[in-house]
């Protein structure tokens, strides 16, 4: 068990330590431009900023568990489509969709209720976001067209869908900037006093009732297995009387649904109304999250932590080192690359070829040349 | 044209293709100018797809050759500034930037064939880690440089065609289109011409297709698949650092993070749209451009009448979209057939090379 546990956990801390050194690197190379000449002291400087911004305070804290719950939610639904032989980069897409239908519904019904709205609007985004993975699910099985495509070209069509809505209909009256109109009872509780900068909000126990959920039908239920079984091997789950197309679909409709809910939980509890220029780059930071955590759901747990806890300090990193939150995207890149380049990592550390990566992604890109799935 | 108001559906109908053609006319220079980055980044895409590697980091490419184009253009202006020669408003420091631009593509290429070709790592996230770190480490160094502010090193200046060339009747204003362009613009229309008779004609083309379509058939008869493919991903990688400087010192003359905002999806689209060919993803590169341009034509200069009002109710989004969602439609086989090669995102693996 502990062993095992080693094996698994070997190559991510591995690929995070690496990313920390070349971010260093690059951190000492360009110092000038921060102070001005060489400072070697810079990169602990920033580190240390990055970790006392993000768990060396109450506040930090409450960020890094507020950043980290889109992260956790939108990773789990990348996850559970490379678990089905899927690719999902569509998780920015249904998260837009989710935080859109949150705010539309927040919106209409802002003054009936907590009990009443804030149900009806996480419904609401859950069925936004997983409408917009059964799209590309259908998609998929039915016509074989590839999912990181059209996830990709909907993600685009998401951020018109988002700009249309709220210059058009669900414009707020009044306000200075195109915005949807402020969710009122509809919003997530702030979950300690209420009003301040870190108030955090509820929604970071959605993770908490999501994970074990996602756990369980993964490793205990039969749909599950079934999953498991079509991402290793579509036509071996054929075979065995499972259908691979009802897989696919499910697979990215679910993920939707979580990706959606991610967007209900930021609109909600963060913003508290949608405005037109939204901005996120949750897809791609999802699919690290994903990778990192090879997958699994406890893992994705952890990964969506620590990227949270990234961007949770990195306000502090540029006020105390002066350095440009951009060194979090780098980070996170870096990351990913010494993932995907396992055999460099393995080489630094001598790590013995023990745990496998994510096997599921080795027949991911294998069907790119558009085959449809079989039914 | 008021008599064809009185004309049901018809009429609006002939009225719509005059407005179209009246679109396309005033504004062919700007629709070519804006199709550049697109027909570019899906020539990178025909270098990679066709050869069996999926590229989806062209977008990370073109933004990390934008800034890089800019970079050394300022660093070399500031270094040895000159005064522009000859046509274009070439100086140093502008082919310096060029030439860094490409390189850079270049460099972010080779990483990708070395995680891809040789790692055999997922190809999807070779192509999405050069995203992310490309938007990380520009975005990082530009906002760095940005508190003392680096002065721009300049950009092309478009070429002037002689006014009895532009002013001819008709066909007029396609030389106007086609010449009134940067160097980088123009030199689209040469690469995509050289790549469609290459790749149909030549036999490297012959051989990239056979390595894309069954990489195993094309090792029986000789050819080397690894090294063709890292050949095809580099030289893809130069298409790519010429779309981003497109960016800074063709159309534009400054470095703004996540510039190339999605337009290395939409070459993606352009390329799957024109079926991996060069000639046809250049033409969906310039029927996306055009989509842009009618979205903002129907809010400034509207048709007359009722077609007027038809074209201004459609959401000014609709048209961003439309690029997107026709694509998923050729995807899905609804219009028309889009198949990529067979090989494509496969790693290939030699069989005992011993």
């Amino acid at each position: 068990m502990i062993r095992t546990l080693r094996a698994q956990l070997a190559v991510p801390v591995g690929a995070i330590v690496l990313a920390l050194v070349v971010g260093a690197i690059v951190l000492i190379a360009s110092s000038p431009l921060v102070t001005g000449h060489i400072d070697v002291m810079l990169p602990i400087r920033t580190y240390l900023a990055l970790v006392q911004g993000s768990v060396l305070s109450f506040d930090g804290l409450i960020d890094t568990a507020v950043n980290a719950t889109p992260l956790i939610l939108v990773g789990l639904a990348v996850g559970l489509g490379f678990k089905a032989g899927l690719f999902n980069i569509g998780g920015q897409g249904q998260f837009l969709m989710g935080a859109l239908a949150a705010a539309g519904v927040g919106a209409a019904l802002a003054n009936s209720g907590v009990f009443i709205a804030l149900p009806a609007a996480l419904l609401a985004a859950v069925i936004a976001g997983g409408v917009y993975g059964f799209i590309p699910g259908m998609l998929k099985a039915y016509t074989g067209a590839h999912e990181v495509v059209t996830t990709i070209m909907l993600n685009y069509v998401a951020i018109q869908l988002v700009g249309y809505a709220i210059t058009g209909p669900l414009r707020a009256t009044g306000a200075s900037f195109a915005r949807s109109h402020d969710v009122v009872d509809a919003a997530l509780p702030g979950i300690i006093n209420a009003g301040r900068a870190h108030e955090g909000h509820l929604g970071i126990i959605i993770p908490l009732i999501v994970v074990p959920l996602i756990w369980w039908l993964l490793y205990r239920s039969t749909i599950g297995f079934e999953i498991r079984t079509v991402g290793a091997n579509p036509d071996a789950a054929r075979y065995a009387g499972m259908r691979p197309r009802r897989i696919v679909v499910f697979a990215l409709t679910l993920g939707g649904a979580l990706a959606g809910l991610g967007g209900a939980a930021e609109i909600l509890g963060v913003t508290r109304y949608m405005p037109a220029s939204y901005s996120t780059n949750i897809g791609f930071d999802a699919i690290t999250v994903a990778l990192l955590g090879r997958a699994h759901p406890v893992g994705i747990v952890f990964a969506g932590i620590l990227l949270g806890a990234m961007r949770a300090g990195a306000g502090l990193m540029q006020v105390q080192a002066g350095i440009p939150v951009q060194m979090i995207d780098l980070l996170q890149g870096v990351i990913l690359f010494f993932l995907a380049a396992e055999l460099v990592v393995r080489r630094v550390f001598r790590i013995r070829q023990a745990a496998r990566g994510v096997e599921e992604l080795q027949t991911v890109t294998r069907t790119y040349g558009g085959q449809t799935t079989a039914p | 044209m008021e008599f064809l108001n009185d004309v049901p559906v018809l009429g609006l109908l002939i009225q719509l293709v005059f407005y179209l053609v009246q679109v396309v006319m005033t504004n062919g220079t700007i629709i070519l100018a804006l199709a550049t980055p697109l027909a570019l980044g899906a020539m990178c895409g025909v270098m990679n797809e066709r050869s069996g590697v999926v590229n989806i980091g062209i977008e990370g490419m073109m933004l990390g050759s934008a800034f890089t184009g800019w970079f050394v253009t300022s660093l070399v202006d500031q270094a040895l500034p000159a005064s522009p020669i000859l046509v274009f408003g070439i100086t140093p420091a502008l082919l310096a930037g060029l030439l860094a631009a490409i390189a850079m593509g270049m460099i972010a290429s080779l990483v990708h064939g070395w995680l891809s070709i040789s790692l055999r790592v997922d190809q999807i996230i070779s192509g999405t880690i050069i995203n992310i770190v490309a938007f990380g480490v520009t975005g990082y160094l530009n906002l760095l440089l940005s508190r003392s502010s680096t002065p721009s090193g300049g950009k092309f200046t478009p070429f002037v065609p002689p006014d009895w060339l532009t002013d001819l009747p008709i066909v007029g204003w396609l030389f106007k289109m086609f010449l009134q362009q940067g160097p980088v613009t123009m030199s689209v229309i040469i690469i995509v011409i050289v790549l469609q008779i290459l790749l149909f004609r030549a036999r490297w083309g012959l051989r990239t297709r056979a390595v894309g379509e069954h990489p195993k058939a094309a090792e029986t008869v000789g050819i080397d698949v690894i090294r063709l493919r890292y050949r095809n991903v580099i030289i893809g990688g130069a298409f790519a650092g010429l779309g981003g400087a497109w960016f800074t010192i063709d159309f534009g003359g400054s470095f703004e993070n996540g510039m190339t905002n999605g337009r290395g999806f939409i070459a993606l689209a352009a390329l799957i749209f024109g079926r991996w060919h060069p000639v046809g993803a250049f033409g969906a590169a310039l029927l996306f451009a055009a989509a842009g341009s009618l979205g903002i034509a129907i809010r400034t200069t509207p048709p007359a009448g009722q077609l007027g009002e038809i074209l201004s109710s459609i959401p000014e989004q609709m048209f961003s979209a439309l690029p997107y969602i026709i694509t998923i439609l050729v995807l899905a086989g609804v219009v028309g057939r889009s198949i990529p090669p067979a090989a494509d995102g496969q790693p290939y693996e030699r069989e005992s090379a011993a």
